[in-house]
């Protein structure tokens, strides 16, 4: 009975004594060479707690290993003006701008894909409470969510298990911790058949002066471990990648082997999660904290080794102090659980008491765990023995880098020859039957049984949310303010396969063009960067690509990437998924009264003006995917200065009253654009295209830097002289129509005449077809 | 205002309170002392998570027990949505609100119908406004006994009604509640407890009408004297 | 015909959300001692004899319960008492 009772710890001392010992790095997913760098930083092999530590912080998943040596492109492409509103950037946990008015946003997009395949409710909660927390961790209140989800086809039997799940796991824990969800993407391809995108992101709002960060300083400052107890959650889940189980507990007592059979599923808590942001802001609020840091993936070896790194460089935690929810949890354990819902926080020996008592008012379980020191060493103790005893830097930040293989795939070329041309176009008179098909298709048709299943209305801040360009939320409605943020995220994988450099850049461009939709100035810019395995050179190449591609992008737009996330060996088998860097871009809106809203119908008989060019460019069109299930050819033309021309127009437009109704052009061309703006604002239109056009190319064609804007007649001469002025290509291409007493209608002249009814059934039917409707009745 | 771990919307009724001309107190589901308000609003979100049944756990708040004794004494009082439901767990309205017939959250902008003007709560409105609201919740299907609904309906308490919208194929009854009930009221018309929130909707810019402001400007006129229909 | 119960309870090692919220409020309601809530979910079935005990099984594992975060008990219940 007493041995069962005993927990044998692999102390730093038996392991200096037992160096020979044999480990299993391997399945920890450690390779020879990185355990034995390891061995040489530590002059002795590590102890199984030390092994956890490095084995998951050195994992592709929170070492960026294969991907830094391309990210580090980012910052050598950011000007210092560029620069000149960044509070924080790249490496902390999100990027900060100063938005001013004193105020500054933090935003940040994460995947949380794998997990979200495993329990698709689960994986995305908790993908949604991850990213809320980075928020949270410097210093913001969350004030918005929006989340970027790729699935496989939407008729494929897994679809009906994982939509669902995940769209009810989004809402289930952002509706509960009251953010308002303002926008995102839902797309279908069969390249995410086995490997959903489930990318979540948050904006966060806070006073500049008040920037939280996450490092340790002051020696004798306490370490405070306070929200959910630690239990067996998603251990060796972030590791999960690159090995199946976690055994790196041997000796950890009974019960080790069952455990090591544990899935790594974590079930999120939003109330936790909510009472956790509250009183993380109380305690902002009352100066009562140094430096924090959130626990995600890694969980506590990556929260003190990181908060250790970057301040004064020492600190001591004991794991006994830490409130469990599992018995004899070993070591190994404790560091590596991932359980969600726990901030880690640095605080000053006086003010330790005032930081417990609000925790205690909020009912969120607090404990001093340890104390920062200046020996330059992350010691940790367990049972009274030291278990971990290592310098923090090496575990945080000096993981192995590696250059890998790169190499352009041969198949690119002929990809790139494989263009559209060779398709067969619809003839004129089938252009209408092709508008209700396309707009009822999975990727082009209405969102609503998604996003209502999401709370866009709590905090009562919301300006625009889907279906509009970007979301918008009001910054503070107090003292007569109207500051107000703008987000939108996109990523068509589509153009990003035929050319990753230009893919990346036109979703770039479109996140940009959403922005300035909604009459909002683009100021920063963040990316997801999901893909394959980095071990295939063809992989690497995309991502290389795609980073060079945003870079130079925003190098010529002058707006900063401040932050991002990679994800890789997002793959089924030995099929890579399509490369999908989804682009982020943040707005500025000084006046949220003047947004511009994408439905039509402000006032009959207004003016629609197409601005930007059309050519004809249908390869990787949503065209050639849904009538011929095709990809060839090259995406259409980036031209980020007539973005960045085209935005100071909608701009312009929007702060003198020109613009009514605005919508960008993406995929599906000026006929969704156009069927979307008439059914938003339950309005019919009259359009005639422009003479010399040919019809379907006109409807069809996604080239790039375009939207649809609605102008009233009496500010019709006034725009278009500014257009003119300032270069800006624009053509008048029809009339808002109210309609008549037979109803309301979308007239295309001599293409078609389209009821608002029937483009309303198309658009609408669709989702709620397929995974049941969302209301009753 | 009461605010509980888990509630979501107090800002928003907060904000609707000011636009109605009132100064909004907050109030912690923690104390007993509900500081001598003139009316209380049990806001919406998901107090204690939810997790055991909608308001179970919040109605048993040491607040809540000076609220079912100012309600005796005839404070006015508003549950929107997780207010409502705490209200029915405490016993100060009748029936329950269970999971939605479609099982999922639902979030949209809804038309419903005053159905009582003479509410503390309502009496800014014509009879029978239709209104647009937000309407969002998981747990918002009202049920009731058959002989409570009939009682309900006979004292005209059922003060809100689920109705459609004009754009086509929409339903009306947005959760399968009985008798499309979206509100009703206590028998001295001061205690009302309301699924839609009529908090988001205060200004066209956040919301999708200014109607929701009608509840709070009422209960303002009320509390002022203004004589009520 | 026969009467079978079958709960579902999240697995020990999982979080139960549920239970932490009503525990909690167990222990400010007055009720101090009560260590541990674990929140399930029980469902009566009705089945005829052609259903195995495997096929309880089955239907507990693929369907009633999710078998990545929830464990399940089958049980055969006393058939109900005659009408008298």
């Amino acid at each position: 009975m007493t041995a069962y009772l005993h927990v044998m710890v692999d102390s730093v001392e038996n392991a200096a004594a037992t160096t020979d010992l044999e480990q299993p790095y391997l399945a920890l997913g450690l390779k020879p060479e990185e355990y034995l760098s390891i061995r040489g930083i530590l002059g002795r092999r590590p102890t199984e707690a030390e092994l956890a530590m490095y084995s998951v912080m050195w994992s592709e998943h929170c070492s960026y290993k294969s991907s830094k040596v391309h990210l580090a492109y980012f910052g050598s492409t950011t000007t210092p003006k560029m620069r000149s509103k960044m509070l924080a950037g790249i490496g902390e946990n999100a990027g900060v701008v100063d938005i001013g008015d004193g105020w500054a946003v933090t935003f940040k997009v994460e995947s949380h894909n794998h997990p979200s395949y495993v329990e698709p409710y689960q994986g995305a909660a908790t993908g949604v409470g991850g990213i809320v927390r980075d928020i949270l961790a410097m210093g913001a209140r969350p004030v918005a969510v929006l989340d970027q989800l790729r699935f496989g086809p939407v008729d494929a039997a897994d679809s009906l298990r994982i939509v669902p799940g995940v769209v009810a796991g989004v809402g289930g824990y952002g509706n509960s911790l009251g953010l308002p969800n303002i926008g995102g993407e839902v797309v279908f391809d069969s390249s995410y058949a086995g490997n959903p995108l489930v990318n979540a992101g948050c904006i966060g709002v806070l006073r500049a002066a008040d920037m939280y960060t996450a490092h340790a300083s002051g020696t004798g400052n306490k370490v405070v471990l306070y929200g959910s107890r630690t239990g067996l959650d998603g251990i060796g889940g972030v590791s999960v990648l690159a090995s199946d189980t976690f055994s790196g507990d041997g000796s950890a007592g009974a019960g080790s082997n069952s455990r090591r059979k544990l899935p790594s599923v974590q079930v999120g808590d939003p109330f936790a999660e909510k009472v956790l942001i509250e009183c993380t802001l109380e305690v902002f609020a009352a100066g009562l904290v140094v430096g924090i840091q959130d626990l995600g993936g890694a969980g506590l070896s990556c929260a003190t080794s990181e908060l250790a790194a970057a301040g004064d460089g020492g600190m001591r935690i004991d794991l006994d102090a830490v409130p469990l929810r599992a018995d004899r949890m070993s070591a190994a354990e404790i560091l590596s659980s991932e359980s969600q819902e726990r901030m880690c926080a640095v605080v000053t020996p006086d003010k330790v008491a005032a930081f417990l008592a609000v925790c205690r008012k909020w009912e969120v379980e607090a404990d001093v765990i340890g104390e920062v020191t200046n020996t330059g060493r992350l010691v940790v103790t367990h049972h009274g023995e030291v278990v971990v005893d290592v310098p923090p830097r090496t575990v945080a930040h000096d993981g192995p880098v590696y250059r890998r293989p790169i190499e352009r795939p041969a198949t690119q070329d002929a990809l790139q020859a494989n263009s559209s041309d060779s398709l067969v176009r619809p003839a004129p008179a089938e252009l209408g039957e092709l508008i209700l098909r396309m707009v009822a298709s999975p990727n082009l048709c209405s969102r609503a049984w998604v996003t209502d299943q999401y709370d866009r209305y709590v905090r009562g801040n919301t300006v625009l949310a889907q279906p509009a360009d970007a979301g918008i939320v009001r910054v503070d409605d107090s003292g007569g303010f109207h500051l107000g943020l703008a987000m939108s995220t996109d990523c068509n994988a589509r153009y990003t396969m035929l050319d990753p450099y230009a893919g990346a850049q036109l979703a770039l461009a479109e996140a940009y063009r959403n922005v300035a939709t909604t009459g909002a100035v683009p100021v920063a810019v963040t990316d997801c960067l999901n893909f394959g395995s980095p071990e295939d050179p063809a992989v690497m190449w995309q991502l290389s690509e795609a980073i060079h591609g945003i870079a130079d992008g925003c190098a010529v737009l002058g707006i900063p990437v401040t932050g991002g996330n990679v994800s890789l060996y997002n793959q089924t088998g030995a099929c890579a998924i399509l490369p999908t860097p989804v682009v982020g871009v943040l707005g500025v809106i000084d006046d949220v009264r003047r947004r511009t809203i994408p439905g039509i119908g402000h006032d009959d008989g207004e003016t629609l003006i197409l601005l930007g060019e059309t050519r004809d460019e249908l390869d990787g069109s949503e065209w050639a995917n849904l009538v011929h299930g095709h990809l060839g050819g090259l995406p259409p033309r980036v031209d980020l200065a007539a973005e960045a021309l085209l935005g100071e127009i909608l701009l312009a437009g929007s702060r003198d009253g020109m613009i009514s109704a605005a919508h960008d052009l993406s995929e599906g061309g000026l006929a969704q654009a156009v069927v979307e703006m008439c059914l938003i604002g339950e309005t019919g239109a009259r359009v005639v295209l422009p003479p010399d056009a040919d019809p379907f190319v006109a409807l069809f064609s996604e080239s790039a830097a375009r939207v649809l804007v609605a102008v009233p007649r009496t500010e019709e001469l006034r725009f278009g002289e500014m257009c003119a002025m300032r270069r800006q290509p624009w053509v008048r291409i029809g009339v808002v129509d109210s309609g008549n007493p037979e109803g309301k209608f979308l007239e295309i002249q001599d293409v078609a005449r389209l009821s608002l009814t029937d483009l309303r059934h198309a658009w609408e039917g669709t989702l709620p077809g397929i995974f049941g409707v969302a209301t009753f009745g | 205002m009461i605010t509980f771990p888990g509630t979501l919307d107090d800002v928003d009724a907060a904000r609707a309170v000011r636009f109605a001309g009132a100064t909004a107190v907050a109030l912690w589901h923690a104390d007993e002392d509900i500081k001598g308000v003139d009316a209380v609003v049990v806001p919406g979100g998901f107090s204690y998570g939810d997790y055991l049944r909608a308001g179970a756990i919040a109605a048993q708040a040491p607040v809540m027990r000076a609220v079912i004794d100012g309600a005796r004494s005839g404070l006015p009082i508003l549950g929107i949505c997780n207010g409502f439901q705490i209200l029915c767990e405490a016993g100060l309205l009748p029936g329950a609100l269970v999971r939605n017939a479609g099982l999922k959250f639902i979030c949209r902008d809804q038309w419903l119908r005053v159905e009582n003007v003479t509410s503390a709560w309502t009496s800014r409105f014509e009879p029978g406004a239709e209104i647009l609201v937000p309407l969002k919740n998981a747990e918002g299907r009202y049920v009731a006994d058959v002989d409570v609904l009939d009682r309900l309906e006979g004292e005209g308490r059922v003060l809100v009604r689920y109705v459609a919208s004009a754009v086509p194929g929409a339903a009306a009854n947005p959760n399968g509640a009985l008798r499309d009930i979206a509100g009703i009221c206590s028998a001295d018309g001061r205690v009302v407890g309301l699924m839609p929130h009529p908090e988001h909707a205060i200004d066209p810019l956040t919301g999708p009408t200014d109607d929701g402001l009608g509840l709070f400007l009422s209960v303002v006129d009320f509390l002022s004297g203004v004589t009520v229909r | 015909m026969a009467r079978v119960g079958v709960d579902v309870v999240i697995k020990d090692e999982i979080l139960d959300p549920q239970g932490k919220a009503i525990l909690a409020a167990l222990a400010r309601t007055g009720h101090p001692g009560v260590s541990s809530v674990r929140q399930g979910k029980h469902f009566d079935l009705e089945v005829d004899d052609s259903v195995s005990d495997s096929d309880l099984q089955e239907i507990a594992g693929s369907l009633l319960a999710n078998p990545v975060i929830e464990t399940w008990a089958v049980t055969r219940l006393p058939a109900r008492p005659a009408d008298e």
